[in-house]
């Protein structure tokens, strides 16, 4: 399949190499390096402030908490779009477009978009007024409704990012020889027991790698929040941007940064060790 | 795409059976429960969009488009900033297209038809750009960028969205030309063309729409992306920036405007790209 | 290394704008004031018509706007000619990035402007910083369905903060829902509430007396508050919007902010000083003024265009299209719209009360302001919204505050008394 080595290959990878090294390695190290030097000096003065902020211990909170509601939701939604994908003929294309319709939306026109929705006198509210069952425009995104916020957030998240998710699924279903359900169903499998028994197991390539994507945007989820509860709803690269373009301190601003990388990694790192993909098992 | 030999972009159904009618209706309910979902935001930015600064105070609101009006979105078009924000998103993103091409089809070719001492190495690197925050890494790009005079314009933001667009770019350059068969390419060494000639004519030609899917992405990841552009930029905003800023300190109606023109292109790219979608993600997520 | 970065980052600003904005004789006029897209329209199509030559209308927010202003000095390259912002921004930038304007302030002599707004404008020198631009404040709206609530023998003019206190907990009770509203949101002005109404009138200082005992008398008092204030006040960064919706009855703002909402509904509103505490009625006077930045590049461009902002006639249309006030000596007409009167009165009313404590914006901050007013909010958000015990927040939060002055060495401005060096807490 691959031709002998020679000088070729690397002429040809070397731009892509030099570019990411200078735009991406170097800056790594910069960032590291600028979350550990403040103006006392080299040390953890940066981290300190960090951890010492009252949004610190809320921001992670919430990060953590909305990454875990919102990933494992959008994987059970895109396979379930999936599913219905597979079984429709007529107007596929276009069910497919629709779908994937928020794939292009930025995270900041999404939460515009369901400010729209959210907001006092928005379109909830005048539906909830018009079913009789609130007395006039009521607040669902203040901090003191911080469920109301969480799940007008989480909704948000859902329409804007599940469809990145049902891309990668549709596209590694496609991929699941159709021989497979043809025996299970000659067996007499049941579409639930096909589903998890062939399907499941055999996604398992695309689901890791949905989930590595998806948890690494959870993690860095920002414009959606802003948008819709402005800084009553503290995350962690919303404080980032809060410390570096408010507040003008880029040392803390770095530090929070670092952590963000650290707690992606991690993250990354779980996901290849629990859902190993073993060599036999890629489609 | 056609003759690439690249999974076909429509699913194979599971199965010849069909459906009985009433889990077809079912099927259909949520179907139209799906697409109700995802549109109709959509439409609601619309009408606030359209509405003007009136329409956002309106209670209890109608969901029909009852008095709207071009007048606030011409308006909000017509405020200093906004169109040279929109020109600099476009260059940004255009720019981005560029460069992450040019960068990630050779280097896709690479892995697609070379075996290469580092080809891991060089295959992880472009991995592990995938498991960080690629956009918090403009903080301290900045101090760089000021040192080489890239800070607050279009093409320092484009650099830092190709390197968030370049590792999609290798891997599936890399998938597409893995798809186009080799032999292609020997017989037309075979018939005297040099390796450049045998590329270009042959090679590239099949791999055009997959090329322009690649481009395509880039784009809106360029024209998405809020984060490095706000921080990067101070008055030569990009789009996504502009309105972050701005719009913080600007009535609800304008904020509508605002989000309804980042949502249209979107809609557009992604109804021009929808038959190359799958293939391209089907390829890139292995 | 921070402030290298700052410093970079700037340089790269300055570079840039260079390279972007300006044709030879453009007059870069380069403001923290009127930066909300509407306001800044205005300045654009009305304020500046008339100007000869080309102006350039150039907003920032306030910490870029001092870190951009230095480093045009340090980079030796200047591309502003002109600068608007509020005298407590100006400040830190006497002697390095401003010209002296003595001969400005002759042309100018002849408007009336107020004699101690002139001295005001000297920044502490003994030649003339800045022109006096425009003046604005900060005052209370009402809706008239609020009025009836009002508690008996309390005159709006003269309110305390226990009567407001009262009057939003009768309207809390009586309409079920709570509709004293503040800006705070993200980009609202809240910490200017602290800063200048809240502490002045509650303890007499704004830094020093930080963590006193009668700091946390009125901390107890703003809980109160908040007990009968709209839970939705934390998304609110311009009042004008949530009372046009009627969400809101009683709001606290800048002028500025509460204009379009007076101007679209005069009969619908009634204006009136803010309360006051112990220690008085605290107010906050926003002066803001232009001054020429050494080697500016288009020195009688920038010169033309403060003559021009300061007569009388745009002074006036300046009132009546963003709702800042004159400085000179300039009759508003009699058919002012409906909303602007009601503007200037409580501006007036607040001027002439009695027991006002007139309170300075921060000096000397420079690129911290950002951070100064993250102390006040940060107490806030801690005893009001967290329920965190008040001493305790105090102390926490004295400290920071503490670090901060001691990093930028500002002295203290009124009502806290003058200090030698930087003005630390008690």
């Amino acid at each position: 399949m691959t031709s002998r080595a020679s000088w070729i290959p690397y002429a040809l990878i070397a731009p892509a190499v030099l570019f990411l090294a200078a735009f991406f390695i170097v800056p790594l190290v910069q960032t590291i390096w600028l979350s550990f030097s403040s103006e006392e000096g080299v040390g953890l003065a940066n981290y300190a402030r960090m951890a010492g902020d009252l949004n610190f211990s809320l921001a992670i909170r919430n990060t953590f908490l909305l990454t875990a509601i919102v990933v494992p939701l959008q994987v059970a939604l895109a396979l379930l779009m999936a599913v219905m994908l597979t079984k429709i003929e007529r107007g596929r294309d276009l069910v497919l477009w629709v779908l994937t319709i928020p794939l292009g939306i930025s995270d900041l026109a999404a939460g515009l978009a369901w400010l729209a929705i959210l907001q006092n006198t928005g379109y909830l509210n005048s539906a909830l007024y018009g079913l009789g069952l609130i007395p006039g425009p009521t607040g669902w995104l203040t901090q003191e409704t911080p469920v109301a916020l969480f799940i007008g957030i989480v909704l948000a998240e859902l329409w804007r990012a599940t469809a990145i998710v049902l891309v990668i699924v549709v596209a590694g279903i496609q991929l699941i020889p159709k021989e497979f359900a043809e025996a299970a169903e000659i067996f007499g499998a049941r579409p639930w027991t096909r589903f998890r028994k062939i399907t499941l197991p055999l996604l398992k390539p695309s689901l890791q790698s949905a989930l590595i994507l998806r948890t690494v945007l959870a993690f860095e989820v920002f414009a959606v929040v802003y948008a819709l509860g402005g800084t009553n709803f503290p995350v962690l690269a919303g404080e980032a941007y809060t410390w570096q373009n408010i507040n003008q301190n880029y040392g803390v601003a770095a530090a929070y940064a670092v952590l963000i990388m650290a707690i992606s990694l991690a993250a990354t790192a779980l996901y290849l060790s629990i859902l190993r993909v073993r060599p036999e098992q890629q489609p | 795409m056609t003759a690439t030999g690249i999974t076909t972009p429509r699913p194979a159904p599971t199965s010849g059976i069909a459906v009985p009618s009433a889990r077809r209706f079912l099927l259909w309910t949520g179907i139209v429960v799906l697409l109700i979902w995802v549109l109709l935001p959509i439409y609601f930015v619309a009408l606030g969009a359209f509405g003007g600064r009136l329409g956002v105070f309106r209670w209890p609101k109608s969901i029909w488009p009852t008095d709207v009006s071009v007048a606030p979105m011409m308006q909000f078009l017509g405020i200093e900033g906004v169109f040279s924000a929109l020109i600099n998103s476009l260059i940004a993103a255009g720019l981005t297209v560029l460069f992450s091409v040019l960068l990630g089809a050779p280097a896709g070719y690479a892995l697609a038809r070379y075996a290469f001492r580092g080809q891991t190495a060089f295959r992880l690197m472009v991995l592990l750009t995938r498991a960080f925050p690629l956009a918090i890494l403009a903080l301290p790009l900045t101090v760089s960028f000021i040192r080489f005079g890239l800070y607050d314009t279009p093409f320092g933001v484009s650099l830092i969205h190709t390197v968030l667009a370049l590792p999609f770019a290798v891997l599936v350059t890399q998938s597409l030309f893995m798809g186009i068969p080799r032999e292609y390419e020997e017989a037309a060494w075979v018939f005297g063309c040099t390796r450049l000639q045998a590329f270009m004519k042959v090679v590239l030609p099949l791999a055009l729409p997959g090329l322009a899917a690649t481009a395509i992405f880039a784009f809106v990841i360029s024209w998405n992306e809020v984060f490095a552009a706000s921080i990067l930029t101070v008055r030569e905003r990009t789009l996504t920036a502009y309105l972050l800023k701005v719009l913080s300190e600007s009535p609800l109606h304008y904020r509508f405007a605002g989000g309804f023109i980042l949502i249209i292109p979107s809609v557009l790219f992604i109804f021009a790209v929808r038959r190359y979608l799958f293939a391209v993600w089907g390829i890139a997520s292995k | 290394m921070q402030s290298a970065t700052l410093r970079a980052v700037a340089v790269a600003a300055v570079v840039f704008g260079s390279l972007t904005a300006a044709k030879a004789q453009d007059t870069i006029f380069y403001s923290t004031q009127l930066r909300p897209i509407e306001e800044a329209t205005k300045v654009r199509e009305v304020l500046l018509k008339g100007v000869p030559g080309k102006v350039t209308y150039v907003v920032d927010e306030p910490p870029a706007f001092a870190v951009r202003l230095k480093a045009e000095t340090q980079a030796g390259k200047r591309t502003i000619s002109l600068v608007g912002a509020l005298h407590g921004e100006l400040q830190p930038h006497v002697p390095d990035d401003l010209q002296p304007i003595e001969d400005v302030a002759a042309k100018v002599s002849n408007l009336g402007i107020p004699a101690n707004l002139m001295q005001l404008g000297k920044l502490g020198t003994d030649k003339q910083q800045y022109i006096p631009w425009m003046q604005a404040t900060y005052i209370m709206v009402a809706n008239k369905q609020a009025l009836q609530y009002l508690p008996a023998g309390a005159d709006i003019n003269a309110l305390t903060y226990e009567q407001l206190q009262q009057w939003a907990k009768a309207i809390a009770d009586r309409t079920g829902q709570r509709r004293l509203g503040w800006p705070a949101g993200p980009t609202g002005l809240m910490a200017r509430f602290f800063q200048g109404y809240f502490y002045p009138s509650f303890t007499g200082g704004v830094v020093t007396p930080f963590k006193s005992a009668d700091a946390e008398a009125g901390w107890n008092m703003m809980k109160q508050l908040w007990t009968v204030s709209s839970p939705n006040s934390t998304s609110y960064n311009f009042m004008q919007e949530p009372l046009l919706g009627g969400e809101i009855w009683i709001a606290w703002d800048h002028v500025a902010r509460v204009k379009e909402a007076l101007e679209a509904q005069p009969d619908q509103f009634v204006t009136f000083p803010a309360p006051a505490g112990p220690k008085g009625r605290g107010y906050m006077p926003v002066i803001a003024g232009l001054a020429i930045p050494k080697d500016a590049p288009n020195h009688d461009g920038a010169v033309a265009v403060i003559q021009h902002l300061t007569k009388p006639e745009t002074q006036i249309k300046t009132a009546q299209e963003v709702g800042f006030f004159p400085v000179v000596k300039a009759e508003l007409p009699a058919d002012l719209s409906p909303g602007v009167k009601l503007l200037s009165s409580a501006v007036s009313a607040t001027q002439n009360a009695k027991d006002a404590v007139v309170s300075l914006l921060p000096v000397g901050l420079g690129a911290k302001g950002g951070e100064f007013n993250k102390v006040y909010m940060d107490t806030f958000q801690r005893i009001v919204q967290r329920n965190e015990p008040v001493k305790a927040v105090l102390e926490d939060q004295a400290k920071v505050l503490d670090t901060l002055m001691k990093q930028t060495g500002a002295p203290c401005w009124a009502p806290d008394k003058p200090s030698q060096g930087a003005c630390i807490v008690d």
